[in-house]
């Protein structure tokens, strides 16, 4: 039972992450109907960029905990968000309108240019931060195994929970939710209609890559290394978490990331961890065989 | 642009890459806590980008109607066969030339092995237009299918080329059968993770495939029954013994550098082939307008099924020679760094095109034998590429390929 309870706390903290990252995929998705491969990679800058900044928080003193994490959090959010809205402008503007493959292969040659871009400028070895927040609650003991939340679990899945009824909210009652779900039902009626279809697409990519940049420093703290490649794992459960949530649905991803992260530390709890990726895997199959539209999602039907 | 304008986006961009830089380019955590400062990494960044946007902006601007059109005098069919032939004939007189050294053989039959992937993916990437982005895979189970079976079955190379090439096949099949159904996209991700997910099954499944240890002594292939070696096991006769010529051991090389140039030469034959018939028309037709080819009653899982198992097959091949040859296999070799040079070497070579698969991957494989600096930022450069290449020029550098039949002008 303690046992089951650890992996309770462990896969919702996972999900909680994958969580995060999904949004940014299913949110692109929604928009321009073309899955950012390169979105896992922005992840992966999202984590590099904090454990530089809590370094050079080091070095210039600064010591106090919670002013170290707000700091933190800006500069992720804002640095790789930069990145979100760079790579969009780079990679993906120029070729709307262009043959059906020219995007996907474009994004796939950002997403390896940005591995290879870190790999080159921050080493191919792993990068460690020691840890940040220590300590935590023992909710329970029995046949001397303790059941742990630890601080930093609580800060992630409420700073998950937060930033997602943020997100929630906005979509659902700003202007420019309005204008994000206008270009989702018709980009070309959007833009008669007055809506700046390039701004709100480069938002939407501009929030994505910040709330993945949430989830990069969330894993830095959370695990405490971090390397060039960890967004390639990442970015295929958090695809599968859309998907199994309903690509193009916002409460769909946040629902996939935890049903994956819950799958993934009950897998490897229980079964092997050396197959728990290959669990996740046979998760997206399973789901695109019997219900392609996901959970939440509607049906998606092409049209001329 | 006027120059005023053009400096002003310049100037945005070098802005842009400032920030961008800072926090990558401009620090590296090192142990200890300590961070080291690259100001003038940053600086160096920031003027590259400036004087690059320059330079885009000074390469006069095409209009898309003129952009559309080959910007050279475009290859006649005639043109390109004769090429091709010339080609042939180069690989075939290449061992045989007098500067050609072991090490260049070699190099070749690299390059060849490339070319033989490249042209299997081209028929799922470029004709049909299904993004496989764990090509690898197929790779890897034709690998290990003719080395498990060489270990365990004791089977020669000609006994276990077909197993592999059909549980390649299968397994593409298998992957593919269900997502083909949806959307080009999930295919791609799928096929993503596939490439990874086999390297993980290779690394943990010890008791078969030898996990990171990877399957040593895997048999060479002999020529119809005579082994390429010094001496034969069980005192049989050699190849060197039956022909009367002293034992070299360059001759090994040497045929398998003309195996796989055999199974290059066939790939090629039967995507030639394949074009020309209904299957290879539909293929074309469901990558241009998948509706409309579904009015005309093409079924669009099954044709996109043939192309993406064809492709598989082909792979399983390629993998089976690349076992053979090494005689070694670990998971390190079907990393997704391979499966993105592969494609790489499509795209650069202009989806669709034979010839132009031959020329990128004989540039992309030779590119990191000139240097290390080459071949460190090889991987920067192919993501780059790809990325310019679809803005830029989206049927590829070498070659300007319409579909085979169109009617009318291409869409603007």
């Amino acid at each position: 039972m303690s046992y089951f309870l650890q992996q309770l706390i462990n896969g919702l903290t996972l999900g909680a992450i994958y969580a995060l990252i999904a949004i940014g995929y299913t949110m692109v998705y929604g928009i321009i109907g073309m899955i950012n491969f390169a979105h896992g990679e922005i992840y992966m800058i999202g984590a590099f960029v904090s454990l530089i900044t809590f370094f050079v928080l080091g070095v210039v003193g600064v010591t106090w905990v919670p002013l170290a994490l707000v700091l933190v959090l800006v500069s992720a959010m804002g640095f790789t968000a930069f990145y979100g809205w760079t790579i969009e402008r780079v990679a993906y503007r120029p070729l709307r309108g262009s043959f059906r493959l020219a995007p996907l292969i474009s994004a796939i040659g950002m997403s390896i240019f940005l591995q290879n871009y870190v790999q080159l400028l921050q080493g191919a070895r792993v990068k460690s931060l020691p840890p940040v927040i220590q300590g935590g609650f023992k909710l329970m003991e029995s046949n001397g195994f303790t059941v742990q939340l630890s601080y930093l679990q609580i800060i992630i899945m409420l700073l998950t929970v937060a930033l997602m009824a943020g997100f929630s909210i906005m979509i659902a009652a700003t202007p420019l939710g309005r204008a994000q779900r206008a270009c989702e039902q018709d980009m070309t009626m959007a833009a008669l209609l007055g809506v700046n279809v390039d701004r709100t697409i480069s938002t939407t990519f501009i929030i994505g890559a910040a709330l993945a940049a949430v989830a990069g420093m969330m894993v830095t703290m959370y695990y405490g290394v971090i390397d060039f490649f960890i967004g390639f794992l990442a970015g295929m459960k958090a695809f599968t978490a859309a998907v199994l949530g309903g690509i193009g649905s916002l409460p769909g991803a946040v629902l996939g990331g935890f049903l994956i992260g819950l799958i993934e530390a009950f897998w490897s709890g229980y079964f092997s961890s050396a197959y728990k990726d290959v669990a996740v895997f046979g998760v997206l199959i399973l789901v695109l065989i019997f219900r392609p539209s996901g959970l939440l999602g509607r049906p998606e039907v092409e049209k001329v | 642009m006027p120059l005023r304008n053009l400096l002003k986006d310049s100037a945005f961009a070098a802005l842009v890459a400032l920030i961008l830089a800072i926090p990558l380019v401009g620090f590296n955590p090192i142990e200890g806590g300590k961070v080291e400062m690259r100001l003038n990494w940053v600086i160096i960044a920031v003027v590259a980008v400036f004087i690059g946007r320059i330079a885009i902006g000074l390469v006069p601007r095409r209009s898309r109607a003129v952009r559309a059109a080959p910007r050279f005098a475009p290859m006649t069919s005639r043109h390109i066969q004769w090429l091709g032939w010339m080609g042939l004939v180069a690989a075939v007189i290449w061992p045989l030339l007098p500067f050609s050294s072991r090490y260049l053989v070699d190099l070749a039959t690299t390059v060849l092995i490339y070319i033989m992937l490249g042209w299997g993916l081209n028929i799922v990437v470029g004709l049909a237009g299904l993004l496989n982005l764990g090509y690898v895979a197929f790779y890897a189970v034709g690998a290990y299918a003719f080395a498990i079976s060489a270990q365990y079955f004791d089977l020669s190379f000609w006994e276990a080329l077909p197993i592999a090439g059909a549980l390649a096949t299968f397994v593409g099949v298998l992957l593919a059968l269900p997502v083909l159904r949806l959307r080009g996209d999930y295919l791609a991700i799928v096929t993503l993770g596939f490439g990874e997910i086999i390297r993980i099954i290779l690394l943990n499944w010890v008791s078969v495939t030898g996990g990171p240890n990877g399957i040593n002594n895997i048999p060479r292939p002999t020529f119809f029954g005579l082994p390429l070696a010094a001496s034969a096991p069980g005192g049989g006769t050699t190849f060197a013994k039956f022909f009367g010529i002293p034992f070299n051991p360059g001759q090994r090389i040497i045929f398998l550098y003309f195996v796989i140039l055999a199974l290059a030469m066939a790939t090629n034959f039967l995507t030639v082939r394949l074009r020309r018939l209904p299957v290879g028309r539909a293929w074309e037709a469901l990558r241009e307008d998948e509706i409309a080819s579904r009015a005309l009653g093409i079924n669009p899982t099954n044709v996109k099924l043939s192309a993406f198992a064809i492709g598989a097959l082909l792979a399983g091949f390629a993998g089976a020679f690349f076992a053979t040859r090494q005689g070694f296999i670990s998971p390190e070799s079907f990393t997704f760094q391979e499966s993105a040079t592969v494609l790489a070497i499509v795209v650069l070579g202009g989806m669709g095109s034979q010839l132009g698969v031959v020329l990128a991957a004989i540039i992309l494989v030779t590119l990191p034998e000139f240097g290390r600096e080459f071949a460190q930022f090889r991987m920067l450069v192919f993501g780059a590429s790809m990325v310019g290449i679809m803005i830029w020029r989206p049927r590829g550098i070498f070659s300007n390929r319409t579909p085979s039949i169109q009617l009318g002008a291409p869409p603007a």
